[in-house]
Order: structure tokens, then C-alpha cells, then sequence
């Protein structure tokens, strides 16, 4: 099944029944699918006049208790930063799909992980967070979809996928329902008509206040200290004697599993760290395997000109070199490119 | 003894906080009055804008979500789409609605929502401090028309529910005034039949309402309902603009 497909179909099993969106290259499978699927399940498509609309109906649809996601591509991705704020504002789930394109501006169709800084550091205004999940085959695609609605529903935030171009238009043998959706208690916060037999429902993100405003962010920020822990996911594939650490998610991360194989074969030991939730980053993972003796250098690989490299060097916090490599625009970094990286650092490194 | 005016159920006993002669608080009540005598505050789920309204949410004692600017039309259409049952409003200033939300409103009548927008235009920004809006009229002077509006550099006024009404999507138009009794009575007649329109399902229906902003405007609150009824309804005729039987 095609990634951007398998994204659509997962979250019909996941009990999503409302689409917001609007075109944009490369997840257009996304909405279409959608589009044919929703009303065969009772459910409801709205190609919206914009990505502007399509957040925003999602914040209706989420405050009147449905489960409800959208999906889009960087430009689009931007527009909908204003509703992305309020949601998390006014703790409503919600699922926002980006399949990320190069850019800035209008940037190009070809795949990028460009978007880091706006998926895991805001994008939107104010103090809150986006849950980031990463996944890297098309299997976690859907894993990662049931999750990601589970994740949403669990702490009232929205959460996002972040995938690429080439995890959309991939294609890849999936089982569906392998992740057992969670229990979660009804929605009695969302407004669905007031009949007096709970408090009446408000679904808001103003408080005038500036003290309101403060106790209602630290609550907020309470969350996140519970999703920090629950939450945070990270896989180390290779690390026990590596000497070298790439950290990288997504496609990158598949691209650099090949580089690890090659790399094995003429002796060179490679480790990967791949974060699967992006925030909350797992830094303490890759701190620990910094601080192993037999790794000498942690170097970072993304389609970006360094992004998750910063949070990476935070991690790694001066326990060894923190280097990045990376191609950006769409162009997407080959295997040999990487190891001729690995190689140059690792003479460095024994020198 | 028998009380002869009470506060309606589908308001709260919060204190409004808009200004003196402020046209705001009797829509409010006027739009309160018509769930109650329709029996569906229950089942009524508004959503409030951003502008001087803002805290709508505080005032209908019905479930409400608060939108951001000029989205509340996009809001109501989620809302709608999961609640089909449920009898959905949004209220909101001319600055929300002909300006920033401008696309919102047009596609939700245009997809015909069965959702009633409440429109209050006082052809001003209220909330900012008096800024100039779609709606304000031609010499009218804002704190960004100083001068004056002039057709050349702002272009004219926008006649929303003009527009609108030729949408096929919208199944109830109408445009209202609040200066004196017989049309806020009238005002009444009309957000409640636009209720009715979206209970028996027949498409998108607003109701716009000629309003005064006293503060903004720099005038009297009597004086205010003077210049609305001077300046604004000839440019902005009362009516109906569009109904589908
Ligand atoms: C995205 C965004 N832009 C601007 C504002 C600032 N703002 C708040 S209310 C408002 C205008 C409100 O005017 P109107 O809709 O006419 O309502 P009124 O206050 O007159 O009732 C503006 C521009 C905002 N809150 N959000
Ligand atoms: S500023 Fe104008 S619109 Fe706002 S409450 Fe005051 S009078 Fe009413």
C-alpha cells in the first residue's frame, strides 16, 4: 500500500470519521482516499477553501467531540499555524498530517525534512507543544496513525505526523490494527447540546486575565511533563560498539540502515539512533549512548540544512563531537555520500 | 407578583461588558429570545468571534467555542458536520466577517451549511479602537481613514448579504436594524425564521444587523441610533435578500 494511502486507511480504522483539507502536492492520495472512504463509513469529507478553513472546521469538529484529522504539505502546513495554536489552547485532539515538501516559499514538491524547527519548536504563537511522531516504514505509518489519535484523545493536545514525500508515495506491504487502541473516557468537555447534566461546555483558548492565562499554560505544561515521560520513543539500532552514532528519523533514517550495512561490511561500526517521537525528543537516549567510551563521534543526517542537528548537539552536550550532514531542496542524501561523511569524521576522530 | 420581563434562559446572569448604548447586548438578547421561543437552547451550540463579542461564549447559556478572527463560519461547519441535529450560529462583527473570515463566510453559504450566521455590522472595528472596516461607509472617518474613506484608496463599502444572496447555497438572507423599537421587534421576527430555516434544514441562513459602536463612532448613544438610521440604511437597505421557499 502506498504511504500517503496507508496514512488515510489507518486513520479510518482508528475510528476517524472527519477530513478537513485541501490540495497540495505531495499527499493528495490523502484527501482523495478520504474522500471515497468517509462516506462508505458514515463519515465526513470537506475539501475546504483552505488550509486556513480546513484547521478550523477541525477545531469545530474537535470541540464538538469527533475524531478528526487533517493533512497537508509545508506551505499549507504554515497557514494552518494560527488554528494549530488555538487548538492546543484550548486542548482540543486533533491529527495534522505533514508530508513534507522542500521549501522555503514555494519551495518544490520533492521530499524535505525542512519542517523540523516548525513541527517541534511551535510554528504557531504562544507557549505550547505539538506531540511529533516520525515514523520510517509504512507499517509505522499506521502503527503510529491509531497511536497518534490515542496519544491526542489521552492528553487533549494535537499531534503531528511528520513524513516526507518519499514515505508518501512508497509502497509497502502493511497489516493493519497491530496497535490496540487505547480506552479513553468520554469527551463530556466537547459541546454536543446542554441539557444541564454536566457543566455547560465552552470551548475557548481566551483568557483575559493574565494570571488565568498563566495557571491555564502551567496546567497545559503539566501535560507535557507526562507526555515527556510516557511518551518519549526513540529506536538504537547497531549502537552497542559503535563508534560512530548517526542520528536521523524518517526516511533518512531508512537510508541510513543501508549505509549501515555497507559500512559493517568494510569494517566500519555505525549505530542509529532514530527518534520516533520528535517532541518529545529523546535526548536522554542519545545523551547515554554519547557517554559510551566506544562511540567517538555523534553525526546527525537530515534533509535540511541542520535542524534536529541542534536538538542532537543539546543532547549530546560536549561529550563528543556533534556533526551534521545533510542535503535540502528535495534532493535526498545517498548512501555512499553518508559514508564518505562517516569515513572523514571517523579519520578525524582516530587521528 | 407576576413578572412581566425577565432575563431570557438562553442568556447567563454574567454581567455584559460592552459599552453604554452598545447595539451588541440587545442582538444578544434578541437572539436569546428566539431559542427560547423555539424551545432549542438545548440543543443549540454557538460559536462567538473575535471582535467586541468575543466573550459570547460567557453570555448564551448554550455549549459554545470560541473561533479565532473570521473563522467562525469554518467552526460552525465542523461543528455542524458532526452535530447535523444540532441547531449551530456563529455571531460575529463586520471586521471578522467581511474582512478577515471574508472566504469562510462565502464557502459555508456557498456549501449551503445549515448553520445561521448573526452579523453584526457597525462599520467600524470595534474591539481594536476604531479602525476602518469593509463596511464603513464612504467619508466616514476611522482611526485608519482619517480622513476620511475615499472609493479611490479603500473602495466602497461591501454589501455582505448582496453578495450572499447570490449564492444558491443560502436559503435565508436577510438585513436588519436595531435603532428603535418596531425594527428591533422586526430584527427579532428574523433571526428567529433564519432558525427556523436551518431546523427544517433548508441551507445556509444569516442575518445581518445594522448596529452602532457609540464609542467608536464618537457620538451619543441616541445620537448614534440617529446617524445609523441616517447614514447607514440608505446604503445599506433593510430586507430580505434571499429566500428559497
Ligand atoms: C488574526 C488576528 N488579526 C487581528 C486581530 C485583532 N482584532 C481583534 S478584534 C478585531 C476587529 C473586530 O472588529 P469587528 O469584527 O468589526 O467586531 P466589533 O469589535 O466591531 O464588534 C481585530 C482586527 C486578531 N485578534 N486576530
Ligand atoms: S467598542 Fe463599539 S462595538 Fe465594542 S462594545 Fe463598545 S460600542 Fe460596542
Amino acid at each position: 500500500m502506498k504511504g500517503n494511502e496507508a496514512i488515510a486507511e489507518a486513520a479510518i480504522q482508528a475510528g476517524c470519521r472527519y477530513f478537513f483539507g485541501y490540495p497540495i502536492t505531495p499527499q493528495n492520495e490523502i484527501p482523495a482516499y478520504m474522500a471515497k472512504r468517509l462516506p462508505q463509513v458514515g463519515g465526513t469529507f470537506i475539501q475546504a477553501e483552505s488550509e486556513i478553513s480546513a484547521i478550523n472546521m477541525v477545531y469545530g469538529a474537535a470541540g464538538a467531540g469527533a475524531r478528526v484529522m487533517t493533512s497537508s504539505s509545508s506551505p499549507g502546513i504554515s497557514l494552518k499555524q494560527e488554528g494549530i495554536s488555538y487548538i492546543a489552547g484550548a486542548e482540543l485532539p486533533c491529527l495534522i498530517v505533514n508530508i513534507v515538501r522542500g521549501g522555503p516559499g514555494l519551495g518544490g514538491i520533492q521530499p524535505a525534512q525542512s519542517d523540523y524547527f516548525q513541527a517541534v519548536k511551535g510554528g504557531g504563537h504562544g507557549d505550547y507543544r505539538l506531540v511529533v511522531l516520525a515514523p520510517s516504514t509504512i507499517q509505522e505509518v499506521v502503527d503510529l496513525v491509531q497511536e497518534g489519535f490515542d496519544i491526542a484523545d489521552r492528553y487533549r493536545n494535537p499531534v503531528m505526523i511528520l513524513g516526507d514525500g518519499m514515505l508518501g508515495q512508497m509502497m509497502e506491504p502493511v497489516e493493519f490494527g497491530k496497535r490496540k487502541p487505547a480506552e479513553l473516557p468520554p469527551k463530556e468537555w466537547a459541546t454536543a447540546g446542554w441539557k444541564g447534566d454536566r457543566p455547560r461546555a465552552v470551548i475557548n483558548s481566551l483568557f483575559i486575565d493574565p494570571q488565568a492565562l498563566e495557571d491555564h499554560v502551567k496546567k497545559i505544561y503539566k501535560k507535557y511533563k507526562a507526555i515527556r515521560i510516557n511518551e518519549t520513543r526513540a529506536e538504537c539500532f547497531n549502537c552497542e560498539d559503535a563508534e560512530i552514532i548517526v542520528a536521523a528519523y524518517g526516511t533518512t533514517a531508512r537510508i541510513v540502515r543501508s549505509v549501515i550495512e555497507i559500512a559493517s561490511k568494510e569494517g566500519i561500526k555505525v549505530g542509529l539512533i532514530r527518534p520516533i517521537t520528535l517532541w518529545p525528543f529523546p535526548a536522554e537516549t542519545i545523551r547515554s549512548w554519547a557517554e559510551k567510551d566506544h562511540v567517538k563521534a555523534v553525526l546527525t543526517v537530515e534533509m535540511s540544512m541542520g535542524q534536529m542537528a541542534e536538538d542532537v548537539t543539546l543532547a549530546v552536550g560536549g561529550r563528543k563531537p556533534s556533526l551534521f550532514y545533510g542535503r535540502t531542496g528535495g534532493m535526498v542524501p545517498a548512501p555512499l555520500e553518508i559514508l564518505a561523511e562517516i569515513k572523514k569524521i571517523r579519520e578525524g576522530a582516530l587521528k | 407578583m407576576k413578572k412581566v420581563f425577565k432575563r431570557p434562559e438562553s442568556l447567563t446572569d454574567k454581567p455584559m461588558h460592552y459599552c453604554p448604548g452598545c447595539t451588541h447586548g440587545i442582538v444578544h438578547r434578541l437572539v436569546a429570545e428566539a431559542l427560547d421561543e423555539l424551545n432549542i437552547r438545548q440543543d443549540t451550540i454557538g460559536v462567538a468571534p473575535v471582535g467586541c463579542a468575543v466573550f459570547a461564549y460567557d453570555y448564551f447559556n448554550c455549549d459554545m467555542q470560541e473561533a479565532a478572527h473570521g473563522r467562525a463560519p469554518a467552526v460552525a461547519t465542523g461543528i455542524k458536520r458532526v452535530h447535523p441535529d444540532k441547531v449551530v450560529f456563529t455571531y460575529q462583527g463586520d471586521g471578522d466577517l467581511a474582512s478577515i473570515g471574508a472566504a469562510e463566510i462565502v464557502h459555508a453559504a456557498n456549501r449551503g451549511e445549515k448553520i445561521t450566521a448573526i452579523f453584526i455590522n457597525n462599520a467600524i472595528y470595534g474591539m481594536t479602537g476604531g479602525q476602518m472596516a469593509p463596511t464603513t461607509l464612504l467619508d466616514q472617518v476611522t482611526a485608519t481613514s482619517p480622513y476620511g474613506r475615499k472609493a479611490e484608496t479603500e473602495g466602497y463599502p461591501i454589501r455582505i448579504s448582496e453578495m450572499l444572496s447570490t449564492l444558491e447555497g443560502a436559503a435565508y438572507i436577510e438585513r436588519v436594524s436595531v435603532h428603535d423599537i418596531k425594527h428591533i421587534n422586526h430584527a427579532k421576527k428574523a433571526i428567529r425564521k433564519a432558525f427556523e430555516y436551518q431546523l427544517q434544514g433548508r441551507g445556509f441562513t444569516m442575518v445581518e444587523v445594522l448596529s452602532t459602536c457609540p464609542t467608536n463612532w464618537g457620538l451619543t448613544p441616541l445620537e448614534s441610533l440617529k446617524w445609523l438610521k441616517d447614514n447607514m440604511i440608505p446604503y445599506y437597505p433593510l430586507g430580505v435578500k434571499r429566500e428559497v421557499e
